[in-house]
């Protein structure tokens, strides 16, 4: 798999996200630098957390204008695999790759946390290898994740089945006690209608080694990995990278 | 003193429209009647007002050390594996494999308290650029905390600044934080300590120093442009808290987190590409300080012209440029000829570079506007600071308090309601979980996290070895002030049995001493003992001294803070799997108390929370105990018999065991059950605070071993019970997995799920009330 990590001057998750994908899953990565204007042949693009260009105005605003953002959005039009993780998944809101925005958490406060995550729909290229209805463990760490739309929105994006992750309490309910953020409906991450441009707030390229705590988001890279590689569908559990081997 | 009416003969000529160069105006700048004929007398001649303003920086404490450094100098600094002592950005260590890090701890308490948020982000912005200024990657950020009660609405207004102020920075630049302290005490509360530390690593040849070397080579000023802001912040650091201080907020800088992640990444760059020999934050007394010290390093001088500064604002006086702290600002000496180069890589970063002077052979300090000299100081004179050995006296009411004894009204409440005052204890802010804190942080970022902040130290792993860091910081302000030699040394041994626990080997510290006003004879006495405490400490544990920060006039109007020495320590783990946790998981696993009870109340949180009392004497400390206790805890890590490792420290065993069951990260609960067969009475043996303990918890196989390697180090071992049960989804109130802790006289028997509660929301409950709400 051949990866294009965008790198913007405050991107600080581009690093995570290249080390999920080269040392964890053995693919290729590459930085495209935010000024460059083309993304060169790539299976997949990140869009890596951070804070773009310091969103001092609103997270995402001012990456939307950036130069290698034209080069993205015609990536997408073509059908390439476009995941924005947090700041990531702010800028492709900003840029109307998807509906709704991300505002403030409820508590106010930044949130550096483990959360509880339902796939609610396994049946995506980013997906695949999760089931519908798994609770993954993921780590959230935002002061701007609450998702908002309008509600013909929220509707239409259920109806579709493009909300890919709720945020869900101990025993697997997306109720308001698990809702980590204020999200409305709980929405973690959601899909465009093509089902190739997806954003989520959590960060599944911290949760790949089991010596940091958690594997449960090696699925969403394994599950593009074999998108990209053609060999979609075959739903099996998900390697587990053995660190007793020094990986 | 008599207004000094000598002409120079040499040097400038004042500039037009400075002041003249009062007693009253030397007085402004902190500097004493005999330090300003100290200057007079060094330079021949009546200072310029810019020479002036750049001798009050670098002769304030902030800058020169100058009531601290014979103490200072007693610390050790060096072992085999020191590559950098003080006296540069940071400290650097060798961890082996190639690797070295580099760490360093500074306070921002006087900005904090009058601008709570650009204070404490400020204070982590220039702790983390003392950090890649070596060339090392930030790779964690620790934030040491002293507040005053919480039940004050300003302090919980404080409170919330200074954690935002932390988090949004750190966050912002990708620094995970990793864990840290935070203690409140009316002791803080005109004047809170906020110490940041930043810990970095490098390959080991990429470490670079501060040094203006090499005649001829240009200096560039890099980064945010100059204002107005900050001027004098190294002197307003120097002096006492007041009333009036609020009018020093202007001098409070404003912090930005985005130039600072682009002049990380620039540094770096710079750094490897070969282009420069030296770089050096712009931080306290801004460029009068980095470009003096610079070239002093070197032994060379330099040549400046203030006109090519770059500036936020017209007609900034070559006093107003040298002194500014505006922030996020790196001066750096290029190699000559490579100075395009160096602009290039400033330019991907969005970064203004300005070449500003040059290095000289002359070894003078010299500044000039437009080319005309305002300012020439011999540059070893500037960092000659006169320093001062203080009266030292111990205050006779500390004495009072160290002499109090327990009466038998000090134990009933143990003995007839334990649980009542473990969950006392459980819900103090002083012990309750910090994670309304730490939530605040990504702790997570950049995928090396292996135990994150809540644990007893934090733990990162090294990529492209086996290795891992383990980094705390520790420092009981209490204990300190009751004993200053004894306080000291606790910290210290609470720093290595925090590095032990997670089984990692303490290798070196870092120090902030922060103090009241040194002119005291009680608080220089504080400094002198907490020092000598301290560097023997040090040399018990082969822990040097290698980077810190100085931190007095700590005062408020209600009085000096309690002294406090933070002690922040960096260990290294052979192999970062080996790690321990701290939290139980594993029904049947035994407990073992490693180290041994002792009927001491003194200085306890105990005896503050329940009996409101802050005396008695701190618990004896022996440091060839808590050596081999420390030499045990990696031991069994490195054999891997342990599961769970966790130091007995503030509310004592009980609080200790408690902690152990409330799962890892806040998840799950654990049941044990415990006897302490001992003569001991309740309240010193559950919630005393004797020093050299841990508990430890291994397999039923594994006991047999556990205890042998104890023995065979001398460290006593009790097996004092077993984990009985681990729920891992919270049970409610009342259910699941049961606390049971039994002793000679009293008994604990309650569901863990409803302590886990008490100590979970603490905090919260605390810091939810209103600002207005008292």
């Amino acid at each position: 798999m051949r990866v294009a990590i965008i790198t913007f001057p405050g991107s600080n998750c581009d690093y995570d996200c290249y080390k999920a994908v080269t040392d964890v899953l053995g693919g290729e990565a590459r930085f495209i630098w935010h000024r460059e204007t083309e993304l060169g042949p790539c299976d997949l693009v990140i869009l890596p957390g951070g804070f773009s260009y310091g969103d001092y105005l609103r997270a995402g605003a001012i990456a939307r204008f950036s130069p290698i953002l034209a080069a993205v959005q015609q990536f997408a039009a073509d059908g390439g695999y476009v995941l924005g993780v947090c700041n990531g998944f702010q800028v492709l809101c900003e840029a109307g790759m998807l509906p709704g925005a991300l505002v403030r958490n409820r508590s106010l406060q930044f949130q550096g946390e483990r959360v509880r995550v339902r796939v609610e729909n396994a049946d995506t290229a980013f997906t695949r290898v999760y089931h519908s209805g798994q609770v993954v463990r993921l780590h959230i760490a935002h002061g701007l994740g609450a998702y908002v739309a309008d509600a013909p929105t929220l509707d239409r994006l259920e109806a579709d089945a493009r909300v890919v992750f709720r945020y869900v309490d101990e025993r697997g309910a997306a109720s308001d006690a698990g809702n980590a953020n204020g999200s409305m409906r709980n929405i973690a991450g959601i899909i465009n209608e093509t089902g190739n441009v997806l954003g989520l707030m959590p960060h599944p390229e911290r949760s790949v080694e089991a010596l940091l705590g958690s594997t449960d988001g090696l699925g969403l890279f394994e599950s593009l990995r074999r998108a990209a590689e053609g060999t979609v569908g075959v739903a099996q559990a998900v390697g587990r990278p053995d660190w007793e081997a020094g990986v | 003193m008599e207004r000094t009416g000598t002409v120079a003969t040499a040097g400038p000529a004042p500039r037009p429209g400075d002041p003249d160069i009062t007693p009253e105006l030397v007085a402004e700048h902190g500097l004493s009647p005999d330090e300003y004929a100290r200057i007079v007398e060094l330079l021949g001649r009546t200072p310029t007002h810019t020479e002036l303003g750049v001798f009050s920086a670098l002769w304030s404490e902030h800058c020169g050390y100058k009531n601290s450094k014979p103490l200072l100098k007693t610390l050790p600094t060096e072992a085999p594996w020191v590559l950098q002592g003080p006296g540069e950005n940071a400290g650097v260590i060798d961890i082996g494999d190639g690797f070295a890090v580099a760490f360093k701890i500074e306070s921002h308490n006087h900005p904090s308290a009058v601008e709570p948020y650009q204070g404490a982000a400020t204070g982590v912005g220039g702790i983390l650029r003392d950090v890649f200024t070596m060339g090392a990657r930030p790779i964690a950020v620790l934030d040491s905390l002293r507040f005053g009660s919480l039940a004050r609405p300003r302090v919980r207004y404080l409170v919330a600044g200074v954690v935002k102020g932390i988090g949004d920075y750190g966050n912002c630049v990708g620094i995970p934080n990793l864990g840290g302290e935070i203690f409140f005490d009316d002791a803080y509360e005109g004047n809170p300590i906020v110490n940041a530390m930043a810990v970095g690593l490098m390959r080991k040849e990429e470490l670079i120093r501060g040094v203006a070397s090499g005649p001829g080579n240009p200096i560039i000023a890099v980064g945010a442009r100059t204002g107005r802001d900050g001027i004098h912040g190294a002197t307003f650091a120097s002096e006492e808290l007041s009333e009036k201080s609020e009018a020093r907020r202007p001098q409070v800088q404003v912090g930005d987190p985005f130039t600072e992640k682009l002049l990380l990444e620039a540094s770096l760059e710079l750094i490897r590409s070969g282009h420069i020999v030296g770089i050096q934050d712009m931080g306290a007394a801004g460029l009068a300080s980095s470009s003096s010290e610079m070239a002093v390093r070197a032994g060379t001088g330099v040549d400046i012209d203030v006109a090519h500064m770059p500036t936020r604002e017209g007609g900034m006086t070559p006093y107003e440029i040298l002194l500014s702290e505006s922030q996020e600002r790196m001066l750096v000496v290029a190699r000559a000829g490579h100075e395009n180069d160096v602009k290039h890589i400033l330019e991907k970063w969005e970064l203004e570079a300005a070449v500003i002077g040059q290095v000289t052979d002359d070894g003078l300090y010299r500044v000039r506007e437009n080319g005309v000299p305002v300012c020439e100081i011999p540059g070893e004179r500037l960092v000659e600071c006169p320093t001062y050995v203080r009266e030292a006296r111990e205050s006779e009411e500390v004495q009072r308090l160290r002499a109090w004894l327990p009466a038998d009204e000090h134990f009933v409440s143990a003995r007839q309601h334990p649980l009542r005052v473990l969950l006392r204890l459980l819900s103090s802010p002083d012990i309750a979980s910090r994670r309304w804190v730490y939530n605040q942080y990504d702790s997570t970022v950049r995928t090396n996290t292996v135990i994150g902040p809540g644990g007893d130290a934090g733990v990162l792993r090294v990529r492209g070895s086996n290795k891992g860091i383990a980094v705390t910081t520790d420092c009981n302000g209490r204990y300190v002030y009751l004993d200053p030699y004894r306080g000291a040394q606790i910290a210290m041994a609470e720093a290595a049995r925090n590095i032990a626990c997670v089984g990692a080997r303490p290798r070196a510290i870092t120090n902030n001493l922060n103090f009241g006003n040194p002119l005291k004879p009680e608080v220089y006495f504080q400094m002198r003992e907490a020092v000598r405490g301290m560097g023997d400490a040090c040399r018990a544990f082969e822990t040097p001294v290698v980077s810190g920060n100085v931190s007095l006039y700590n005062e408020s109007p209600t009085g000096a803070i309690y002294p406090t020495p933070v002690i922040g320590m960096v260990g290294v783990l052979e192999d970062v799997r080996k790690r321990v946790i701290d939290a139980l998981q594993s029904p049947g696993d035994r407990l073992v108390l490693l180290g041994r009870n002792t009927d001491e109340l003194g200085a306890s949180e105990y005896l503050k929370v329940v009996h409101a009392l802050v005396a008695g004497t701190p618990p004896a400390v022996q440091l060839a105990a808590e050596k081999a206790l420390q030499e045990t805890l990696i031991e069994l890590a490195e054999a891997r018999l342990l599961s769970a490792a966790h130091d007995c420290s503030e509310g004592g065993l009980a609080v200790a065991l408690a902690e152990m069951c409330f799962g890892q990260g806040h998840e799950g609960v654990a049941g044990i059950d415990v006897e302490l067969v001992d003569t001991i009475e309740p309240a010193p043996l559950l919630f005393g605070e004797a020093q050299g303990r841990a508990v430890v918890a291994c397999t039923e196989e594994g006991l047999e071993r556990v205890l042998k390697v104890a023995s065979a180090r001398g460290v006593a071992a009790t097996v004092i019970g077993t984990v009985t049960d681990f729920a891992a989804l919270t049970p409610g109130k009342g259910e699941g997995p049961r606390f049971r802790l039994r002793t000679r006289g009293a008994t604990i028997d309650t569901a863990t799920a409803d302590l886990a509660e008490v100590w979970r929301t603490a905090i919260p409950r605390l810091m939810d009330r209103a600002l207005t709400e008292h």
